[in-house]
Parts: structure tokens; sequence; C-alpha cells
């Protein structure tokens, strides 16, 4: 099965003719994924590797049939962009977009209220399918079939913890960055929700960081729903309080913020708690040794 | 981004929300003469840097007499204001603020935030107001009402009126305070706020409300389109090598351990940091070299890291996506021959172009640790760090 997106899921990019969403939807499609085509208004009716261009997100739905959106577009212009792919029917929006305003994406999610919709991001590094649908910006390579299910907020933290259970022969269902942004389109606990009911995903791999509450309310949902281990990491133990750590929602605003504190609620809630980066996916593989034995 | 007291109350006069009487001065000189054009019978001088807990570290001042607030002036411009929020070596006062001083008979608390819980702007206000709300929160959360805002239809009248009960107003109190909260709101909102406080509103002798403080912080993805919000930036109140990384699309924050760490991806660059103190070592910043890293820019980074004096081991640990470990490479290979570097350094590459990199790295005869795994770089790091390298 997979969760968001999958062989079947049909692609679309929004700002489609830019440099960064041309390279990317030609990786994409390298890796198998289909792309049906892109949304670049003023453009439509071109074609733009070798695929259509639209106007508009709802041409480009009625048209291909897309249901899965990955945005390309300046900050300015996020916020319309996702409501016009929510607007537009689209199912899973993918928003690799960094720097946008806070209010802009407030606003978002209040439109999004009474829609089927799932935004993911923004300034996200996507998500990932192996070999099956990549909507995203990671390097694809790494991530091997298999059925550990991933969500982070960092991307780049989460191919290190990609690559450390690939070595250890451990595989990827779906992995997912719901980016650093304070108020994001989608939280950890949707996605562990959606982890907890997939067939396909044995283990749900957990890397959240200081700042918001979102790891363990995850967590707390988890202990009391889900009969998968989930294995937990906060970056920033090091962090320095009310000090924005390159991601916005990076912030250490009171005592229940910081690494240590979440690591200690997690643990709390029966999460394997990894307290070393470079362990992950080690941690990852005792805790499935560890269900066998009780299974 | 944050502004002074007195460019918030500027700003609040523009949006009809009542403030004192005041004005900003450099000098003790003019500090004086803001008193005299105030007229009244005493005075407030208030040191202006960007940190709270002003009044409890001296730097907000009372003055019966004009030659009070040349002295006090004198005493605050100039000097450095250690508050719980300063750090130890405190913040440098370069301007004040002098206002009239108020007869004030009670003091509430307001305030407009993002709330991350709920993802919308709430309005916060308590009866408890002149004091740290976070710690009225912690110890008497019935002290505090907290009102969400729907972004559909903004604040609302009804929404302002119940709070202004709520907090024990009464009669025409209700009304004028509901005016302030709806005002505040419409600034919040136009101007891409993140966090606007008003502690404490106060009402005087003679009825009326006034903002005796004002902070706000703005969101710093929205100043393409706030540019006036954008002018009164005050980089004095800014680490200069953080507002020069920013300048190369760099994000930097200087710590106070011993390696230099260089790292692209907030979510790794505090792993990274993390590892490194786990390992027995202690990171002397944060830097996220952020996606697309350019030879030029890992020069940079390269350069702004080993101005700081306290780095003895500069380690690079980057997992290339939408990066390239060829560029990378070429950043060091550029850093090291443009600059004089004495310390260790250890590398740690992986991902997109991989092996591109480390023939540059390796053709370049350039001497470096080489390492594997996070593991090994915060391990080899910390090493090195007692001399141990090899």
């Amino acid at each position: 099965m997979s969760i968001l997106v999958n062989k079947d899921s049909k692609v679309i990019f929004q700002g489609f003719t830019g440099q960064h969403a041309t390279f990317h939807a030609q990786e994409a499609i390298r890796m198998g994924t289909q792309v049906v085509g892109g949304v670049t208004p003023g453009k439509g009716g071109q074609t733009h590797i070798d695929r259509p261009v639209f106007d508009t997100v709802k041409d480009a739905v009625e048209q291909t049939g897309a249901d899965v959106s990955v945005v390309f577009v300046p900050p300015a212009f996020t916020a319309d962009a996702v409501m016009e792919a929510i607007d537009g029917g689209i199912k899973v929006i993918v928003v690799i977009t960094d720097g946008v305003p806070v209010q802009d994406m407030v606003r978002v999610k209040r439109y999004l209220i009474g829609h089927d919709t799932i935004i993911i991001g923004p300034n996200t590094a996507g998500v990932i399918t192996p070999e099956a649908c990549k909507v995203g910006i990671m390097p694809a390579h790494i991530y091997v079939p298999g059925r550990i299910g991933v969500v982070s907020r960092s991307g780049t933290l989460n191919y290190e913890a990609v690559e450390q259970m690939s070595e250890l022969g451990l595989g990827i269902s779906t992995s997912i960055s719901i980016g650093g942004d304070p108020v994001n389109g989608c939280d950890f606990l949707t996605l562990m929700k959606q982890f907890a009911e997939d067939d396909e995903t044995d283990a749900v791999l957990m890397i959240g960081e200081i700042g918001g509450s979102q790891e363990v309310e995850a967590a707390t949902w988890a202990r009391d729903h889900m009969d998968k281990p989930l294995i937990g990491f906060i970056a920033g133990a090091t962090a320095p309080p009310g000090r924005t750590m390159g991601h916005a929602g990076a912030i250490i605003s009171g005592e229940d913020d910081t690494a240590q504190a979440k690591m200690k609620r997690l643990a709390e809630l029966d999460v394997h708690v990894v307290q070393n980066a470079a362990e992950i996916g080690r941690t990852v593989q005792q805790s499935l040794e560890r269900q066998e034995c009780v299974a | 981004m944050n502004i002074h007291e007195y460019q918030t109350k500027d700003l609040f006069r523009h949006y009809k929300i009542p403030v004192p009487e005041g004005r900003m001065a450099h000098s003790a000189n003019k500090a004086l003469t803001a008193a005299e054009q105030l007229g009244g019978e005493g005075w407030v001088v208030k040191a202006q840097i960007h940190a709270g807990g002003r009044g409890k570290a001296g730097g907000v001042l009372l003055a019966k007499q004009l030659d009070e607030v040349r002295e006090h002036a004198e005493k605050l411009i100039g000097s450095h204001l250690v508050t719980k929020q300063t750090g130890e070596q405190g913040r440098m006062v370069n301007r004040v603020l002098v206002e009239q001083m108020q007869d004030i008979k009670a003091e509430y608390y307001l305030g407009l935030v993002i709330n991350r819980a709920n993802q919308r702007i709430t309005l916060i206000a308590s009866a408890a107001g002149g004091m740290d709300i976070e710690e009225v929160a912690a110890k008497s959360p019935d002290k505090v009402i907290n009102e969400v805002v729907d972004p559909a239809v903004g604040l609302q009248d009804f929404q302002c009126r119940k709070v202004a009960a709520g907090i024990g107003l009464s009669g025409k109190q209700i009304n004028m305070a509901a005016r302030i909260m709806k005002r505040l709101y419409r600034c919040f909102r136009d101007k891409d706020a993140l966090m606007a406080e008003i502690n404490p509103l106060v009402t005087t002798g003679d009825g009326q409300f006034l903002a005796l403080d004002a902070k706000m912080s703005f969101d710093g993805n929205a100043l393409f389109r706030q540019p006036e919000i954008a002018d009164q930036r005050d980089f004095d109140e800014e680490d200069p090598k953080e507002v020069e990384a920013s300048g190369h699309d760099l994000n930097y924050i200087a710590l106070d351990g011993s390696v230099g760490c260089i790292v692209n991806g907030a979510g790794l660059a505090m792993a990274t940091m993390d590892a490194i103190s786990l390992y027995g070592g202690r990171p002397a910043n944060f830097l996220d070299v952020g996606g697309g890293a350019s030879p030029e820019k890992i020069a940079n980074a390269f350069r702004i890291v080993l101005e700081d004096p306290n780095v003895k081991v500069l380690m690079l640990n980057i997992y290339a996506g939408i990066n390239r470990c060829d560029w990378i490479a070429e950043g060091i290979v550029k850093a090291v021959s443009d600059l004089e570097v004495n310390v260790p350094i250890v590398v740690r590459l992986a991902g997109t172009n991989l092996e591109e990199g480390r023939k540059i790295l390796a053709d370049s005869g350039l001497q470096y640790i080489h390492a594997d795994r996070l593991s090994d770089a915060a391990e080899k790091s910390v090493k090195a760090l007692a001399g141990g390298a090899a």
C-alpha cells in the first residue's frame, strides 16, 4: 500500500516551467513517477519536457486526472497556488517552497477545512514511496523499498536516517518530510494515523526537533492506537533557547520545547528514543527484533 | 525580526492605539530636551534594546527632576544592559525613550501570537499585567484568557468584549479595551507580525487606557511585502557575524564550543551538533549552508566559522540531495587555498555526486580527516580536538 503516494499517483508540478521544477520533474520521471503535466499561468497549451502545460490546476485535473501536485512557485505566490490546488480537487499537495509567510499558511489552513486534501510542507523535501512515486527533492537512489515508514521535519536528517537503515537492509514504505515551518500543512499525528493503517508499514520512525508539541501529540496517539514500533529522535539538544535554528519553527520558547524534555516525554509514551542521530538505523533494527521476540 | 519599543509605539500611534507621549534620544542632552518638550512633573527614561526584562535590570528609570533625566540617560546610553534575556555580556544601549510619567490605576496584559497548537492567531489577555505572562500562565492558568481568531472573518467585536469582561473590566472600559484589541489585531495582521505584546496596558487616573510598554516581532519571511518594517531593522542589535552570514545566504548562530560546524539542512545541522556533544565535544556554531550551495558559498562558510578564535577543529557534514558533493569539494579546496587554515578539517560527504566530490578532494592533495558516517565525523572531530588527529 504505502501512504499518500504510490505508482498510480498522477502528479502535476505547479510552477512547472521554472528551473528547479523542471529538474525535479525529470528526476521524478526517471524514478518511474507518473508526471502527467504541469501548471504555469500564461503558458497553457505549450509542452514542457514532453508534458502538457496548463494555465490552471482545474484544467490540469480535468484533462489529466492529476491527484497530486508539487508546488515550486515563489513564496509570495505560494498560498494562492496551494489554494488553487485545493479548489482544483488535488488530494496531496507537496509544497517545496521555503520562506512562505506564516500568516499566509494560517489562511491556507482555514481554507483547507471541509476539503479532502493533505498538504505536506511548506519548506519540505517532500514525499517518496521508493520506486513508485517521488514528489520532492530528495536523492531517490538512497530510498530502497521496504516496510519502515519515516516522517521527519528535516529533509537532510531524513536522508541521514534512511541511509543508516539501508546499510542494515531496512527499506522504506513511504518517507515524508513535513517541513520546518511553525504553521505547516500536515502534522506528525495525521501521518501517524495513516502509517498505523498501512499494511505495508511495520514500524514508524519519527524524526522531530525542538519547538512545538507535534511529536508528543503523535506519540500519545500511537501509544493508545498503534501496535507497530515507534522510533523517535528529536534534534536540537545543544540548541540555545530563544534562537531560531534554521527552521522557522525550530525554537525553544519554553521548557517543554527542549529536545531533552521532548525525548523524555516520548520515552514515557513507549517510543524507542534515539539519543544519538548516528544510531537511528540501529535503533530501528533493534526495535524490530524486539517486536519479533514478543510476537 | 524585532523592532524597538519606540518604533512599536510609533506604529501603535498610526493604528490609534493610545501610548504615552514620548521622544527617542541618542544622547543625554537630547533626552533632557525631550523631557523639557514633553513637560509634566515626572519622566521615565527607558533603555531601547530588543531584549525584554529591562525593568528588573535597571533599564527603566524614573525621574522627578529634569536633571535626573539627563543623569539617567547618561548612565544608560553607552552602557551594557544585562537582562535575563541578553545573556551575560548584555546588550549595548544606543538610545533611550523618554516618556511622561503616568498616574497608573490598574495594569493588564494584552497580547497576540500565532499559536502553534491551533495554528491560528490567538488573543491573550490577563488582569495580571506587568508580569511575565508565561510565568502567570504556568502558575495560575485561570488568570490568562485565550481567544482564538478565525482567519476567515478576523477578530470580532464580541470576542474583544468577552475578553475585556473576562479580565474584570466593566462599563465604558469594556468598549474602550475592545477597541484597542481590535486595533492591535489589525496592526498584527497588516504587518505580518508573529507576536505583539502590550505589557502592561494600564488605566490612568483619568480613566484612559495606555499601552505603557509595547513589543512586536515580525515574520522574516514576509519582509518582502513589508518594506517599512524591514527598514526599521537595527543591525546593532544583531551579532555582526550572523548578519554577515545572512548576507551570504548562510544561516549561522554562534555558540561557545570549539568544534566549528558546516552542515546542510537545519535538522541535520542540529543533529550534528548534538552528536558532537555526545562524543564529548562542544559545537562552536550552528551553520546551515542550505540547498544548492556553490563553491563560493562553502568558502564563505569556512571563513565565517574560522573567524571564531575558539574553533579548534572544523567539521563538514554534507548530505547532498539538492546539493552536489563536487561543488562542496570545490568550495573546500578553494577555501583552504584562499584562507590560512590552521585547524584540522574533518569532512563527511554523502549523497549526490559523492564520487566526483571525493576525487576533487583526493586530487587536491588537501590534508583532511575523512569520515564516512555521521558517527565517524563526530568522533573524529572530538579526537582531533584532543590532539589525536590522524
